[in-house]
């Protein structure tokens, strides 16, 4: 049987930038293990010397002709903004502390 | 006029019979009538919907030319962009979002005449297989009000059993179009992979995304399959090749010499009995229309659930990092001089429902060093074995076929508690998004136990998606010659009235 601690919950967490409640850990870590079981079946197959299928079809590096075509206005762009100023996008601060 | 078929509206538009105005204002009486308790739609654009009748019944007067379903309402999945229109794929941490642009699909919808009367309810960025776990309520199955109409794309599907809209438009990431199709006892097609542009459809798991048709009969979702597929520049993984000719496919309607292959792997324990039953008659239908009924062996179908729920989770993880309360979307916990990565936790706390979350912490563990070879890596792997035995049953058969899904629609709240349990449901339609071929729902019947409709999937090879239209057009007919008459007519009454 699998399981998943509730701090390792926590750490993942943390890594997808999700805050949980302590109820939403404990809940989680508790259905992990079933989980963690049914999709650990990939591991009961030989899978020795099978290739990777990441997508569908057999296609690379497809690419347009590389001219401009019309795109959003900055306006557009910022429709959905949270915040803006002087036709940028506002972000809560991202180093540290204010000075 | 609203239980008609679409190309029965088509025609009655063609020869001046109605308005499109007319017929758009009868469904927007329906959703009125009816929706109160269906629950379909997020977002009803009568104004919007009123406007591109108007211009389409003024083209129509003044002798142009217009496409076959110029003037025909549509049900839109929340999940695709409509320029100026709430589009939130039912999480709230889009909730009054309206996207600046159209998809390459809806801009599609509007060059072809396509009325989009509204934004259609589904499980929270498509992950589930109930409409449970929108962020906005859940939908209800037109059948029996205290069922599931299945899901992803639930509200789509719902629209159309309850004549609130003769075509509807769904995706399919796992078997979100097909398993509420025969939930709610219509016609619902996953096209291949590539065959219909993902641009401004909004992603949860890339390598399997597919937007596709719902209408009540094989004729109505083909035309409408030919009206949104096609090759895009905007789309990488866009196929640019010509659109099968799945219109002609439905019209002919002939399995003579057919062969079709019944996958082992696919029925029998764990289906229910009435599930079977109906598909076990179809089968007996398609031969006695002249097909050659065959049995193909599918060994590694028993881990695509496994493959799916790790590769989906692993990808969704990536693809949801995009809602990180800057550019768009829900921003909360902006205040006293939060730093970013605080404002994006609080943010993607209170906007991501709990199956989003749990796919999300699912992915990143899946994906996580240490770990990546032996959940992932492995599950990529599980996707090349599904490939190859597809391959090897289809240089046996033309089409292949299975019961869509292993019950009838369940009771709201059933499963909700057990994800696992929920997961099951997909037993049978996840394959075909793993080898990212196409595959179709059509109703079978209704079950004895329970009298809910039962879906019968038909599979093809990519780019043959003309083969489902075909095999199921022929299925569908003989069915309804059966019954007398289509399996709607057997849902009861919303509201008092039908």
């Amino acid at each position: 049987m699998s399981s998943l601690s509730r701090d390792e919950v926590a750490k993942l967490a943390g890594l997808a930038r999700i805050e949980m409640t302590e109820e939403e850990l404990v809940n989680l870590s508790s259905q992990f293990g079933m989980i963690l079981d049914a999709v650990a079946r990939v591991q009961e197959v030989d899978l020795t010397g099978v290739k990777a299928t990441s997508h569908p079809q057999p296609l690379e590096n497809v690419a347009r002709p590389d001219v401009v075509l019309p795109s959003l206005s900055p306006q557009d762009a910022l429709s959905g903004a949270p915040a803006q100023e002087e036709s940028r996008f506002r972000v809560p601060q991202i180093l540290g502390e204010a000075e | 006029m609203i239980r008609k078929t679409a190309a029965q509206m088509a025609d009655a538009l063609a020869k001046g019979e109605t308005t499109s105005v007319e017929l758009t204002q009868a469904h927007l009486d329906r959703i009125t009538a009816v929706d109160g308790q269906v629950k379909a739609f997020l977002h009803v654009d009568a104004e919007g919907a009123l406007a591109q009748a108007k211009s389409v019944d003024t083209r129509r007067k003044s002798g142009e030319k217009l496409s076959p379903l110029a003037g025909i309402p549509l049900a839109l999945k929340d999940v695709l962009a409509q320029k100026g229109v709430p589009t939130t794929a039912g999480s709230k941490i889009l909730e009054g979002w309206c996207p600046p642009y159209d998809s390459t699909v809806v801009s599609k919808l509007k060059d072809a005449g396509v009325v989009i009367m509204g934004k259609t309810n589904m499980d929270e960025f498509a992950m589930g297989s109930s409409t449970e776990n929108s962020g906005y309520g859940p939908t209800f199955n037109p059948w029996d009000l205290t069922r599931t109409p299945g899901g992803s794309s639930g509200g789509s599907a719902a629209a159309v059993s309850s004549f609130e809209a003769p075509l509807a438009i769904g995706s399919d990431t796992g078997g979100s179009i097909r398993q509420p199709a025969a939930l709610t006892g219509i016609v619902g097609v996953r096209p291949t992979y590539g065959a219909v542009s993902r641009f401004g459809l909004i992603a949860y798991s890339s390598s399997l995304d597919q937007a596709g048709p719902f209408g009540r009969t094989v004729l109505d979702t083909a035309l409408l399959h030919e009206v949104m597929a096609g090759h895009d520049p905007k789309d990488a993984t866009s196929i640019n090749a010509p659109v099968p000719a799945v219109v002609a496919a439905a019209k002919s309607g002939d399995v003579k010499g057919m062969k079709i292959g019944v996958i082992k792997q696919l029925q029998g324990e764990g289906y229910q009995k009435g599930v079977q039953a109906r598909f076990d008659e179809s089968l007996k239908e398609l031969a006695s229309l002249g097909a050659e009924i065959v049995e193909v062996d599918c060994p590694s179908f028993e881990y695509a659930l496994a493959a799916y729920y790790l590769i989906a989770p692993s990808e969704c993880s990536s693809n949801l990092a995009r809602f990180d309360a800057m550019r768009y979307g829900l921003r909360t916990g902006d205040v006293n001089g939060a730093s970013a990565e605080a404002v994006m936790s609080a943010t993607r706390d209170a906007g991501f429902g709990r199956e989003v979350k749990r796919r999300i912490i699912l992915g990143t563990y899946a994906l996580s060093s240490g770990y990546y070879d032996a959940y992932y890596g492995s599950a990529q792997k599980i996707r090349t074995l599904i490939i190859q035995d597809y391959a090897k049953a289809f240089t046996k058969a033309d089409v292949l076929v299975s019961p869509t899904a292993p019950t009838t629609a369940y009771k709201i709240g059933e499963k909700v508690d057990d994800p696992m349990a929920m997961y099951l449901g997909d037993v049978a339609t996840i394959p075909v998004n793993l080898a990212g071929i196409c595959g179709m729902s059509l109703p079978a019947g209704l079950a004895e136990e329970d009298n809910l409709p039962v879906g019968f999937q038909i599979m093809a090879p990519a780019m043959q998606d003309h083969r489902l239209y075909q095999a199921g057009a022929a299925l569908e007919a003989a069915l309804l010659s059966k019954w007398g008459a289509p399996i709607l007519d057997k849902a009861p009454a919303l509201g008092g009235s039908k």
